[in-house]
């Protein structure tokens, strides 16, 4: 049976967000600032150079490198299709020329006679960057992109795989602990981002899958079946570009646990409404987590500018999260906070609090050990 | 920065600003001997929101401050200098592995040779090798092409050719890297750095084949001569470029960079650093170790050389998965004397990679760590013997046949049995709650073979003394001998195998405060007092099929130190081999942890 778990995470019913969506090369930028967009609007675009194919005319032509050139039947810059004569050789008095046709089309890049390889560039690469979020474009950063703004319902997961998706809220659980299995996903969650409530087993994720569901969020996971998931050990935790079909966004850990009620009511209360969602995690070098935006629409107004981080001391009768067996999940308040290191059963000396757990009990854990829970 | 005048200086300040916590430490000069007086930690504050790495040396220094009594930082949040009376310090030092460290791409003709050579001499700069592209390296054209869009490196090496010989190769080489533009991750505003250290005569090729959007810098040949390897130019361009370019874009490093009185060097490259100079002052082989959440750093000096490698898959949180894959569960397993239930043993894994600040509070989860610990060691130190070898594809001594033969494999020469210093460093090693659990996590990692000295950093201030040795060697020395090191004592182990409870080596202690004498049997492990500062002489006799340094079966006589934790005698035969039986396994792992006392008593028998 799961365990009640409240996320540290940042977890808001209603906060002013802002995010930046950037070209990865100078591009251009298609809105201008004050300009409403959708969630799926493109906002930016550039052409990354197209592919490159070697070809090595000095080998195949079965010539000195530097006699390429003059055997060359375009030039550098030329445009080339596919079947067309690239090079030809001088032959014998004229006779027995050997003809070299392109397999790939596109344009002469390089000529090289120091090696008597061709370069050819396919064509340009189109790359988009979409708004993702729904709302005002509130700032243009010239051949890069722009600055996107609006008042959202927050989640923030604890860990995701996957990249950005969007579709209307839809709870496939009734309660913040019923696991996520295969028989509770229908075909009318095609397109959806579902909300399960304690685990979910991949079996789940295979069917969310085949039903088309855009992306599934739930309280835990077990390490197994995320291997089943993504056909191998996940190593670190620097996700985000996996294709599995699908986003998938866990909001407590690994285990069978419970989502946050909190959260879960949260996302009940939006059911309908349309989210952008991205499962994308970055532990180290920049953190990040995954999230889940569902703008406020229209008529509502946040009064809540977002703080840019979620972190504050321990106090008396905070209500905090622990983090670590053999506690895991418990939620609580502060009761006490020695100032003196302690021995821990491990042998450790540690900083620790004493936390007043929901059943009356005190335990002492390790303040490394706990995450600080938003009221 | 101006010249320092090391005579003047008696008061050094010396921050480490990592990945998760910027680390400051006090050194003074007291009755003539500098001594580390304080040390102070803040978190890091290279991410948003603060994105400025000055703002946590600031709150370091500002504890150190507290700590010390002793004013260090001004009204505008500047760091003091010089020392005047009860404030201010004479020179200010840093080290950094903020930003995720450096990550290279690096190329070469011939996947046995030149680009080996070209790995060895990234890796040797501290770099995180996130592909070696070869024209023999079995991949088409395409495959290459492909690979080099998908990496985001920092920078790139290319190298191949001798000097004086045939350029072609190494020219097709750069010619698939420049048009396929590998995108740097620090963005579109980002010059790219490449550099080439291959053969002198390919150079004008090699910079007609790059554009403007990369910065290129032509070394010395890496491998002028197929017999030679020449890393140092190459490496020296590697670690300026990574100040320059790499750390610059690192959020407040320009102004970090402004205040230090020294280069800020690498974590890893100021590591390395000190342990070279102990290694070199006091002619011994060394082996050092930092393991930390993300990368495991070892570094090794034998014969006067010394390597360094940066195994970034391996740590103890962010990287802890890997470990697990890596190793696999039963090898962890097998050093842990009871039993754990794997599947929940996954889940707690893969929670600790993604709540990597949390420690372990039961006994379990404390030996399930040093578990991980053991193997992230060991196939570190693997990682770290096969790149610090001999040249592949050369021999010692050329006849004509030589010159045509392809040795597959260089020798490593890293040796086991010669190894007289072993170090650790890193959260797992440092902070483990008995020295004892250290010294075992090293042995067990490292498998030391005769009589090798085991030490650790006390406070990882490692770092900060590597990069004190370039402007103060001897301030460095006196702190590193006085304060840094904590003597854990010696393990006396012998290499070979032999019958089961028979004799392994006999031994005899004679010392001040330790006078003893026995047997070890084989498969036994045993452990003696002999304290800090204390020295002991020791003669050994190996069975026959045993040797501790004078070959099998011979005589050995050492004299040897002791430490916090003692004399360890060590039967159990090289390398170390476990039961299958898992059973069985277990009973001999629980015989050392009462050998040595490793951890108390646990509860055995779990669902």
């Amino acid at each position: 049976m799961g365990q009640a778990y409240t996320p540290g995470l940042k977890v808001k019913k209603s906060v002013t967000h802002r995010c930046r969506r950037l070209l990865p090369i100078k591009g251009d930028v298609l809105v201008e600032a004050g300009a409403k967009v959708d969630a799926q609007d493109g906002v930016a675009r550039a052409f990354m150079p197209g592919e490159i194919e070697p070809v090595n005319v000095a080998n195949l032509l079965s010539m000195p490198p530097n006699d390429v050139q003059e055997c060359m039947l375009k030039q550098e810059g030329d445009r080339i299709e596919v079947g067309e004569a690239l090079a030809q050789t001088k032959g014998i008095f004229g006779l027995f020329k050997q003809t070299l046709t392109s397999k790939h089309a596109g344009t002469i890049e390089t000529v090289s006679n120091v090696t008597g390889q061709v370069i050819i560039r396919g064509e340009p690469v189109p790359v988009e960057v979409k708004a993702y979020l729904t709302g005002e474009v509130v700032e243009v950063i010239a051949g890069e992109g722009v600055v996107i703004e609006a008042d959202v319902t927050f989640v923030q997961g604890i860990f995701g795989v996957g990249g950005e998706r969007y579709g209307p809220v839809r709870m496939a659980a009734v309660s913040h602990e019923q696991e996520l299995v295969a028989d509770m996903i229908r075909p009318e969650m095609r397109g959806c981002v579902i909300v399960g409530g304690g685990r979910v087993w991949h079996e789940a994720i295979e069917r969310a899958t085949a039903v088309g569901v855009s992306a599934v969020v739930a309280g835990g996971i077990d390490d197994q079946d995320l291997k089943e998931i993504l056909g191998y050990d996940l190593g670190v935790a620097i996700t985000g570009t996996e294709r599995i079909g699908l986003t998938l966004i866990i909001t407590e850990g690994f285990g069978d646990i419970a989502m946050a009620e909190r959260t879960f009511d949260l996302l009940k209360s939006r059911q309908g409404s349309m989210a952008s969602v991205n499962g994308a995690t970055q532990i180290r070098a920049g953190v990040m987590r995954p999230e889940i935006l569902i703008p406020l629409g229209k008529d509502k107004r946040s009064h809540e500018r977002e703080s840019e981080s979620w972190s504050g001391l321990l106090k008396l009768g905070r209500p905090v999260r622990i983090i670590r067996d053999p506690y895991f999940g418990l939620i609580g308040e502060v009761a006490e906070l020695p100032p003196e290191p302690q021995a821990l059963a491990s042998g450790s000396k540690a900083r620790v609090l004493e936390v007043k757990l929901a059943s009356g009990e005190h335990v002492v854990v390790p303040r490394a050990n706990v995450e600080l829970i938003e009221a | 920065m101006s010249e320092i005048d090391p005579d003047k200086i008696n008061v050094i300040l010396a921050t480490d600003c990592g990945s998760t916590t910027t680390k400051a430490i006090l050194i003074q000069k007291t009755d003539g001997v500098y001594r580390q007086t304080h040390r102070g930690e803040a978190p890091s504050t290279v991410e948003e929101p603060f994105a400025d790495v000055t703002i946590g040396v600031v709150n370091a220094v500002t504890e150190v401050a507290e700590l010390a009594g002793r004013r260090l930082i001004d009204e505008n949040g500047r760091i003091i200098q010089p020392a005047r009376g009860e404030g201010g310090c004479d020179i200010y030092i840093s080290t950094s592995s903020a930003g995720g460290g450096l990550q290279m791409m690096v190329a070469g003709v011939v996947k046995e040779m030149t680009a080996a050579s070209a790995k060895r001499a990234a890796l040797g700069a501290g770099a995180i090798v996130m592909d070696v592209i070869a024209s023999n390296d079995r991949r088409k054209p395409h495959e290459k092409i492909q690979r080099i869009r998908q990496l985001r490196p920092d920078m790139v090496l290319i190298s191949g050719g001798t000097d004086g010989g045939d350029t072609k190769h190494v020219v097709q080489i750069a010619e698939l890297i420049a048009p396929a533009r590998p995108q740097p991750r620090f963005g579109a505003a980002y010059r790219m750095p490449v550099i080439f250290a291959g053969n002198r005569n390919a150079a004008p090729s090699i910079e007609h084949a790059f554009d403007e959007s990369v910065e290129l810098s032509v070394v010395e040949n890496l491998r002028p001569v197929l017999e030679r390897e020449n890393l140092g130019p190459a490496r020296d361009a590697i670690h300026d470029l990574f100040l320059e370019h790499v750390m610059a874009h690192a959020p407040g490093y320009d102004k970090l960079m402004g205040w230090t009185d020294a280069a800020i060097m690498p974590t890893p490259g100021a590591v390395g650093n000190i342990l070279r100079t102990i290694a070199e002052r006091q002619g011994i082989h060394a082996v050092g170790v930092d393991i930390g959440g993300a990368t495991t750093d070892v570094f090794s000096v034998f014969d006067g050389t010394f390597n360094r490698t940066v195994s970034a898959n391996l740590g103890m949180s962010y990287s802890i998965s890997n470990v697990c894959a890596e190793a696999g569960m039963p090898n962890i397993l097998r050093w842990v004397h009871f039993d754990m239930d794997e599947r929940e043993l996954r889940n707690r894994v893969k929670n600790k990679m993604i709540r990597p600040t949390t420690i372990p509070q039961s006994i379990e989860a404390l030996v399930f760590e040093h578990a991980v610990a053991r193997e992230a060691l060991r196939l570190a130190y693997r990682q770290h013997k096969e790149f610090a070898t001999t040249l592949k594809g050369v021999q010692q001594q050329r006849t004509v046949g030589d010159t045509f033969s392809q040795e597959m494999g260089g020798r490593t020469i890293v040796d086991n049995m010669k190894l007289e210093l072993l170090v650790a460093s890193g959260g797992v090693l440092s902070h483990a709650p008995r020295m004892h659990q250290t010294a075992m996590m090293l042995v067990d990692g490292f498998q030391p073979e005769g009589f090798t000295t085991l030490a650790k950093d006390s406070i990882f201030m490692m770092p900060h003394l590597g990069v004190l040795a370039q402007v103060h060697p001897r301030a460095a020395m006196e702190v590193f001998e006085r304060d840094c090191l904590v003597y854990l004592g010696t393990c006396v182990a012998a290499k070979g195998h032999g019958k089961p409870e028979r004799s392994c080596f006999s031994y005899e202690i004679r010392g001040g405060t330790l006078n003893a004498s026995g047997e070890i049997r084989y498969g036994e492990i045993s452990l003696l007092p002999l304290g800090r500062g204390e020295t002991a002489t020791v003669t050994v006799e190996p069975g026959k099929t045993f040797d501790l340094g004078n070959g099998p079966g011979r005589r050995v006589v050492r004299e040897i130190k002791g430490g916090t934790v003692g004399v360890m005698l060590d039967g159990r035969g090289r390398p170390l081999m476990l039961p299958e039986h898992r059973e069985e396994c277990k009973r001999r792992i629980e015989s050392w942890i009462n050998a040595i006392r490793l951890y108390p008593e646990v509860e055995k028998t779990r669902g």
